[in-house]
């Protein structure tokens, strides 16, 4: 498929039309696939977009290697199945993956961690494409760099591929936090959080001004249970990304497809209804079993996936 | 007081939405039950993916209680909200079938022909902007509906009575006028 946007249109309004497809999907769960199968399993559980790619974060966890962008005939056979938006993850700073997979045609693209980087200064120039991307951050600094990349949605790193959700937490808290500060800031100080921060200023300036990132703020990194959904939603997850908690029972089996059917539209209901624990109660016992999952206190740090790409 | 106008709140757009109505003056209301559709004047079904929504209100009792509602007071429907309000779907899936038109989902494409267009509208005020996110398109339009504004000759805006359809997003433009055409036409009553 060839991009129809003309080239002429203004950065602006290119940036307006990202952030659109970004507002499409809040409230919602954005979930992981590797077949056009789990794509089927997924829609038809209300997830608002698939995530196309080869191995899950457990299994690229487990198994090790280089994890690299998905092969395009899977990206293919998953959007020819799907009505709803395809995302696909391209390594941090390699744009040639991203312009693989903009040709393809997918409707976002996760500039993401959870592969091996391709770069370990750069991350892409994110203006340059029409197709949105995401990234993940840790806190408001990572996120309103890439946001000055080009980013137009951000989510929190998390710890990916573990179904614990300890670190998506203290992400969000981190980043909820760096803005309630931003926003008390006098106008002057500004300049020099954004001088710690390594941020430009104008940024800075919106957020304190907005008291909110300027693009929509998922999270992502360790979400596996219904109440994981709804307490990411509650610390000011704007949506999630479910990865390896639906499809896998450990980072080598997958789950029964009824237990991953349930498990999807139990996420799915939880993470519009965050707010009301009877629904949240209701999903939970929905669910037979969860993901096993690995405890992100018992990882060393240096086999953490959120270190890269600062 | 400020008007209650509900917006559904299942997923997508809502608060964009419920921005656009502070803007104007009006109190938005998040609608996620049944129960939440008592004491508001109108309702907003957004944009975000028809099939996530169908799936609740098909689980919470939630399409009778927008069909009868719909009977009474005003809706307005924008992209994924013009399917769940439109009489037939394409590729077929189920909706309140109250607008009388026929919308092709995703009939312009995937995100990378999403677009920012100025048309030609119906409107008082010159042309209308509008933005188109893998937007569906209206293929087929019946008794009783007025197209208000167009896209290649093509209708993305209607009218049928107190319902107001749209295959564009208006919360996400410069434009107020849909929101202030569905507020007025709330001022007055059906």
């Amino acid at each position: 498929m060839v991009a129809t946007i003309p080239s002429n249109i203004s950065r602006d309004e290119r940036m307006r039309l990202k952030i659109g497809l970004a507002e499409m999907l809040k409230g919602g769960v954005i979930m992981d696939v590797c077949t056009a199968e789990q794509a089927r399993i997924a829609e038809a559980a209300g997830a608002t977009a698939v995530m196309a790619l080869e191995r899950v974060p457990a299994q690229i966890r487990a198994e090790g290697g280089v994890a690299r962008m998905a092969n395009p005939r899977l990206i293919q056979e998953i959007m020819e199945v799907s009505s709803i938006p395809v995302m696909a993850k391209a390594r941090i700073g390699h744009f040639a993956e991203a312009q693989v997979l903009q040709s393809l045609g997918v409707d976002f693209i996760d500039e993401s961690e959870v592969l091996t980087p391709a770069d370990e200064v750069h991350h892409i120039d994110k203006h340059h494409f029409d197709t949105p991307f995401v990234c993940g951050a840790r806190d408001i600094g990572e996120a309103l760099r890439r946001v000055a990349e080009g980013a137009a949605m951000i989510r929190t790193k998390g710890e990916a591929g573990t179904g614990d959700v300890v670190h998506a937490v203290k992400h969000m808290r981190q980043i909820m936090a760096d803005i309630q500060r931003v926003t008390s800031l006098r106008e002057d100080e500004l300049y020099v959080a954004a001088r710690d921060y390594r941020v430009p200023v104008e940024l800075l300036q919106q957020v304190a001004r907005e008291g909110k990132l300027p693009v929509p703020n998922f999270s992502a990194g360790g979400i596996a249970t219904p109440a994981d959904a709804a307490l990411m939603r509650s610390l000011g997850a704007e949506a999630i990304f479910v990865g390896s908690g639906i499809f896998m029972s450990d980072g080598y089996t997958y789950a029964p497809r009824e237990e991953a059917e349930q498990r999807a539209r139990a996420i799915v209901r939880a993470c519009t209804h965050y707010d009301d624990p009877e629904i949240v109660a209701a999903c939970s016992a929905e669910c037979t079993g969860a993901m096993k999952g690995l405890a992100v206190a018992a990882l060393e740090q240096h086999q953490w996936l959120q270190g890269r790409g600062e | 007081m400020a008007m209650r106008v509900g917006v559904l709140a299942v997923q997508g757009a809502y608060q964009a939405h419920a921005a656009r109505l502070k803007l104007l003056g009006a109190e938005p209301v998040l609608v996620r039950s049944a129960a939440e559709l008592n004491d508001i004047r109108g309702i907003i079904l957004p944009g975000g993916e028809s099939t996530t929504m169908l799936r609740f209100l098909a689980r919470d009792q939630l399409l009778q209680a927008l069909t009868d509602f719909a009977a009474e007071h005003p809706v307005l429907g924008t992209c994924a909200g013009l399917i769940l309000l439109a009489r037939e779907v394409e590729p077929q899936q189920q909706s309140l079938g109250l607008l009388n038109v026929s919308v092709q989902r995703n009939a312009y494409g995937r995100q990378l022909d999403s677009a920012i267009i100025k048309g030609s509208t119906a409107l008082s005020g010159g042309p209308l902007e509008m933005v188109f996110i893998r937007a569906p398109a209206i293929t087929h339009v019946g008794d009783g509906v007025t197209v208000l504004a167009e896209r290649d000759n093509q209708p993305v805006l209607v009218q049928q009575g107190h319902l107001l359809g749209c295959a564009f997003h208006p919360e996400l433009s410069q434009d107020t006028r849909v929101h202030q055409l569905f507020l007025e036409g709330m001022g007055r009553g059906i």
